[in-house]
């Protein structure tokens, strides 16, 4: 016992004297709590667009405007012809084409019908897709405005209407930070928990000091405890600092328990750490230690459902985030935090966070040696 | 009972494409109380073995013991009688000195008070720097902190690899008169050098070259055994002296050795003139012959060419 608080203390000793690393543990949750959401959003405002306006009705301009008027369109650019407008596209200055044929209004009129064109530029495919779907949503909305407007308000309608309204529960106004922060939040977690033991033990590789304790008759599970606890705390803190930090930007507080939060956070990053302990058995060097993270790291956060949701993908990649930590993680926190989910409701989630602990952790001290 | 045993040590590096025997049936014994070098040049396997008997390591084949445990079942008991200072400097370098130390006391289950006897006298030199973190210390000063965390759980036997390898001549000598005062207190003491000059400082020696050992003797003995005249010769232009005695027909060996070159004839008599009319007719100016004592290195060049 006085031996295992004794690597304790000297682990702690040690990271308070790095004071880089000591300052980009505090600092990082701070910047990329603060930067991420804001950066990372998916509502589109101001795409900018082009109009052909073959037609110079009145509708012709009032659908312009019904688009401009919006606040995600822009109209940088009125072009004369198509092929005008995709030059305008091909130069940047749109992603969007509204091309308005020649008796419009008049065929609106006559047969009740008319077509417009849209094209988008597809480069970035997520603009593409949203600006596309926008857009039918106005151009809908302005076909009921002007129904509206021809049929004078009848007594009774011709035809039943099924009219949708929708309300988004748990986010009300459909704030995308609402969603985004509790991910980065697990996010900074995993960071710091599993980067920082699996370079930690390399460390002590590197400069040699490893062989040093294990000549000594240092047992493994103080040696492993004393290298696990040190960064489970830390991980603990940077969470709580999250918690401080989201609640003073973005006002947000859980609506579920904080102690249900910790409690999960506590399962999840031992399983983590262990996983951190199992990559630092494998790396020699800090810079092998640090590729084989990036590469759990990033896999883990694309496949995570922390910027495209889970439900939208193959298949094949859906089973791959069944095998991966974060994404149970940032699930929970997403769960307890904006739907305030009790324990009942993320018991699954717990056992399987629990399996993935003991598994690693197993894993790593097998494969843990004191002898070469 | 021995300090240390081997018994035919084998250790191979295997990679795929080539396989290097580092330790190739090695055995010899280190008796209780002894202070007993390991002598060769880079690459001969002093590491390997010290890893193996420190039970880092795992042989091939063949034994070990250090005093009576064996190296792979009684691994326990070896970790708790051993103090160890590998090669490379392996301290926490952001950790101070006495952080340190007290954190391998620790450890080894033990405190700074109680074993401090034993390293008051190297201590004492390190005590004006103890709150110096151990990575700013000068080279001769981080092997005294070194060799004091191997000490601090009172060993009954110190395994040094290197330990004088890259300090500075005045820290070295220093470093061998402290191993002298712990030989006295009963430790046993298996260290390891490429610096011959520090091998008559040993009991005994293994000379070891390629994996195997070439000799093992007290220096004296190594010394004597030599069995042949030494010359040290010296004239204006060493380069082509070098050549020249080695073309000389009488020549066994002949090699460059700091300001002389250190040459062995055939004939072992004290009768020179046939080498000194040899040079002659080369035209040397300046030349001495001068007849001297064999050293260590000497005597490994001669086992070398065996």
């Amino acid at each position: 016992m006085r031996t295992l608080l004794f690597l304790l203390r000297k682990e702690f000793l040690q990271i308070f004297r790095d004071k880089l690393i000591l300052r980009v543990i505090f600092v990082m949750p701070v910047i990329q709590l603060i930067l991420l959401p804001f950066a990372a959003n998916y509502e589109m405002k101001n795409i900018s667009m082009t109009a052909i306006d073959h037609d110079h009705s009145e509708y012709s301009r009032k659908l312009i405007n019904t688009f401009t008027s919006s606040g995600y369109f822009q109209l940088t650019e009125v072009s004369k012809s198509y092929n005008d407008a995709l030059k305008v596209v091909e130069d940047d200055k749109a992603d969007l084409i509204v091309e308005i044929p020649q008796g419009f209004e008049r065929d609106l009129i006559k047969e009740n019908q008319s077509k417009i064109m849209l094209a988008a530029n597809a480069i970035n495919g997520q603009t593409a897709g949203l600006a596309i779907s926008y857009a039918s949503t106005i151009i809908r909305d302005f076909n009921n405005d002007i129904r509206v407007e021809w049929i004078q308000a009848p007594r009774m309608n011709a035809q039943p209407i099924i009219e949708i309204t929708s309300s988004n529960w748990f986010n009300p106004k459909m704030n995308y930070k609402y969603f985004i922060v509790p991910g980065v939040l697990a996010l900074l977690v995993t960071m710091v928990g599993f980067l920082l033991t699996a370079l930690n033990i390399v460390k002590e590789k590197e400069t040699g000091t490893i062989e040093q304790l294990n000549v000594s008759p240092i047992k493994k599970y103080q040696f492993i405890l004393g290298k696990l606890i040190p960064f489970w705390i830390l991980g603990l803190i940077v969470l709580t600092i999250g918690f401080v930090v989201s609640f003073l930007v973005y006002g947000i507080i859980p609506v579920g328990s904080f102690l249900l939060i910790y409690l999960f956070a506590a399962v999840y990053l031992i399983a983590l750490l262990g996983f951190g302990l199992l990559t630092s058995t494998f790396a020699d060097t800090q810079q092998q230690a640090m590729f084989i993270a990036y590469f759990f790291l990033m896999t883990f956060i694309l496949l995570g459902g922390l910027f495209a949701p889970i439900e939208n993908m193959p298949d094949w990649a859906r089973y791959l985030t069944y095998i991966n930590p974060v994404s149970y993680f940032i699930e929970v926190m997403r769960m307890v935090i904006l739907k305030g989910s009790g324990f009942t409701d993320i018991i699954r989630h717990f056992e399987i966070i629990v399996l993935f602990a003991i598994t690693f952790n197993t894993l790593a001290v097998l494969n843990y040696k004191k002898t070469t | 009972m021995n300090a240390v045993e081997l018994k035919n040590i084998v250790k191979k590096y295997t990679t795929k494409k080539s396989s290097v025997t580092a330790v190739d049936n090695v055995s010899f014994t280190v008796e209780e109380g002894e202070l007993f070098g390991l002598i060769g040049p880079d690459g001969a396997g002093k590491t390997s073995v010290f890893r193996i008997l420190t039970t880092l390591l795992l042989a091939d084949e063949g034994s070990a013991t250090v005093l009576g445990n064996d190296v792979v079942t009684d691994y326990k008991i070896i970790r708790k009688i051993t103090g160890y200072m590998p090669g490379r400097f392996s301290l926490y370098q952001d950790l101070t000195v006495e952080e340190n130390l007290e954190f391998f006391a620790t450890v080894f289950e033990t405190t700074i008070q109680e074993n401090y006897d034993l390293v008051a006298d190297i201590y004492k030199q390190l005590e004006p720097f103890k709150t110096r973190r151990a990575g700013k210390l000068s080279g001769g000063m981080k092997q005294k902190l070194a060799l004091c965390c191997a000490l601090i759980h009172k060993p009954k036997i110190l395994f040094l690899d290197e330990p004088t390898t890259g300090v500075d001549p005045v820290s070295r000598k220093e470093f061998w008169e402290m191993l002298k005062r712990l030989k006295a207190q009963g430790i046993s003491i298996l260290v390891s050098t490429p610096y011959m000059d520090e091998a008559k400082l040993c009991d005994r020696i293994a000379l070891m070259q390629n994996g195997k050992i070439l000799e093992i003797d007290s220096p004296q003995n190594i010394v004597n055994q030599f069995g042949t005249n030494l010359y040290a010769v010296h004239a204006d232009n060493m380069y082509n002296l070098l050549n020249d005695l080695r073309a000389f027909p009488q020549t066994t060996s002949c090699f460059a050795f700091g300001e002389n070159h250190h040459l062995t004839l055939k004939e072992s008599n004290d009768d020179i003139r046939e080498l000194e009319n040899y040079l002659d007719t080369k035209g040397y100016l300046k030349r001495t012959i001068i007849k001297i004592e064999p050293g260590i290195e000497d005597c490994f060049m001669q086992l070398m060419k065996k």
